[in-house]
């Protein structure tokens, strides 16, 4: 409901009006944080292509700017990203779907108390302590298991990652089997149906939509991740779908190349602002299409 | 009969996995933890809470990071509180409708799943350079209020809305102004949900690293003693201690993982539990 309509007819002293006028400034300055996004990414990366063709940056397989012989192909860093993404959506989607499905429809409401908190923790666990825990003890870990794993690999942190993002596609998916009615259910269970076929036939069918956000905002969330594959996925930009040896995804090269000296207008700095601008082109597209589904669904529910 | 007996243990065996999906990711990080712990223990004492950092990894504390840390959270808090809840209150009591603020509302959609390495791109350029704040403690919080700022509007927007409309209309047959009734009824009312979402924003930059790191923060500081001092934070030092190749070092890292996961853990769990109260409460 909205504040009534003779509330906003009154009088307006001048110190309300300006109590409106910057409460309107805070709102506007999300407006304004995303223009400074898109220019500070533009500006950059045009200066960037004013001195590396396009056709360098995604017709080369190798990226190595810092070089002496420096090349800008981006598949490298892209294949990293991708990697590391596939195998973090490979652990959270099944894992974060079965556990949004337990939670709403089998768990009892006490059971889900407890537990549905204690998932959600697994998202205030900072970054950086999952990318410590991938590299210091999952690696060796599964060093002992998986034949030729080095020590830096896309295969830890993308697991380590995977757990991190359990909870987005829970909570996610968990509204969505809430929105389709309980009506829904009881129609299937009054025609005989058990409750693995409501389940499978009537309740994910309603609720598709929803969980199709839930799997794209976790590969959006995947795609930017920095820290895990920083620490744990080794720095080494290689074309390779291998998830045994060390690779670099797009975040780590930002990473690494701000530890590193890039002075302001050098090639080097550039390249920080052209990677971030593909990074934030795809995880805008995912993001999109996440806000798209879910707003699906809820006309649906 | 065969049948029924059939789609029960399928019943059965598919909640099973369901219960183990729940418990795997936590079981699997509690494991990890425990290994951080053990790695940890050695190092865990008063001494290394208290001590500065050293290139001496058996004589390196937090101290200096911690610090950084808290005023670099404090500040950012400091920032990003105000402007957030102006926002929240603004779309919420003022403008519900509007091109203006349907704008408003489909950008802190978008700017929520902006990964947070880009904010830490746009903090260099624009915080770090163009206003000349250089790789300092300001910059960086000013960095993490815009990374956070989202959140604690979306989390104090729905705090206002739990505020019933009768409550607003009392006030307002009383004779009080717009801001008399937002000041007088409706934040103290939903002055719990907001601040729980302030303390799972808070925590969130206060475990934030990568845009830190692409501002230039620095491993090896002296304390910080004001707004403009040199950018240094506790998960900064655990980056940096896991780059380094000597035991020590990952000893060090274990036992800041241990501290900031403590920290966090317990802020999380506690706006978590006041949050499921207060959503319980109101069904």
């Amino acid at each position: 409901m909205s504040a009534p309509r003779w509330a906003a007819a009154r009088v307006a002293t001048p110190s309300e009006r300006l109590i409106e006028a910057a409460l309107s400034l805070c709102g506007g300055l999300s407006v304004l944080t995303t223009l400074a996004i898109l220019w500070v990414l533009t500006s950059e990366t045009l200066r960037f292509f004013a001195a590396v063709p396009l056709r360098r940056f995604l017709g080369d397989t190798a990226w190595t700017p810092l070089f002496a012989d420096a090349r800008f192909g981006i598949w490298p860093l892209l294949s990293g990203t991708l990697l590391t993404s596939a195998i973090a959506c490979a652990v959270a989607v099944p894992l974060g779907l079965m556990a949004a499905i337990y939670l709403s429809e089998f768990a009892r409401p006490r059971e889900r108390a407890v537990l549905k908190p204690l998932v959600e923790l697994l998202a205030g666990v900072p970054t950086v302590v999952y990318g410590c825990l991938a590299l210091a003890f999952l690696s060796p870990l599964l060093q002992q298991v998986v034949p030729g794993l080095a020590g830096f690999n896309a295969l830890s942190p993308g697991i380590v990652m995977g757990i991190m993002i359990v909870p987005v596609v829970l909570s996610l998916s968990e509204d969505a089997l809430a929105a389709v009615p309980w009506s829904t259910r009881e129609a299937a269970y009054a025609l005989g149906a058990r409750k693995l076929p409501t389940l499978f036939r009537v309740v994910l069918p309603a609720a598709r939509s929803g969980i199709a956000a839930a799997v794209v905002l976790a590969v959006s969330r995947a795609l930017g991740e920095t820290m895990i594959v920083t620490i744990a996925a080794g720095q080494q930009p290689r074309l390779t779908l291998d998830p045994r040896v060390p690779i670099e995804t797009m975040t780590a090269y930002i990473v690494q190349v701000s530890q590193g000296d890039a002075p302001a207008g050098s090639l080097a700095h550039q390249t920080l602002f052209v990677v971030g601008a593909v990074l934030f082109g795809f995880t805008l597209v995912m993001n999109l299409l996440g806000q798209r589904l879910s707003a699906g669904a809820r006309r649906a529910g | 009969m065969i049948a029924g007996s059939t789609s029960r243990l399928a019943e059965r065996a598919f909640a099973s996995a369901g219960l183990l999906s729940v418990l795997l990711p936590l079981g699997l990080l509690g494991l990890l933890l425990a290994a951080a712990l053990a790695a940890a223990l050695p190092r865990l004492s008063v001494g290394f809470l208290l001590s500065p950092l050293s290139r001496d990894p058996a004589q390196a504390g937090i101290y200096t990071a911690a610090l950084g840390s808290a005023l670099l959270v404090g500040l950012t808090a400091a920032i990003a509180v105000p402007l957030g809840v102006g926002a929240a209150v603004y779309l919420e009591e003022y403008r519900r409708q509007g091109r203006f603020a349907r704008l408003i509302e489909l950008n802190i959609a978008s700017l929520a799943g902006v990964p947070s390495i880009i904010y830490g791109l746009l903090g260099l350029e624009i915080f770090v350079r163009v206003l000349g704040l250089g790789r300092s403690l300001l910059a960086g919080a000013a960095t993490l209020a815009l990374l956070i700022l989202p959140l604690i509007v979306v989390s104090s927007r729905e705090a206002l809305r739990t505020v019933p409309d009768s409550l607003r209309e009392g006030a307002y047959a009383l004779g009080a102004t717009r801001l008399q009734v937002v000041r007088g009824v409706v934040l103290p009312v939903a002055l719990p949900g907001i601040l729980t979402g302030v303390v799972l924003a808070v925590s969130r930059a206060l475990g934030e690293t990568a845009p830190l790191l692409v501002l230039g923060a620095v491993a090896y500081a002296a304390a910080p003693d004001g707004l403009m001092s040199p950018l240094a934070a506790l998960p900064v030092q655990l980056f940096h201690w896991s780059a380094r190749p000597q035991a020590g070092f990952a000893a060090d890292a274990a036992a800041g993982i241990v501290v900031l996961v403590t920290i966090l853990v317990a802020a999380n769990g506690a706006a978590i539990v006041a949050r499921d109260r207060a959503t319980r409460g109101q069904r």
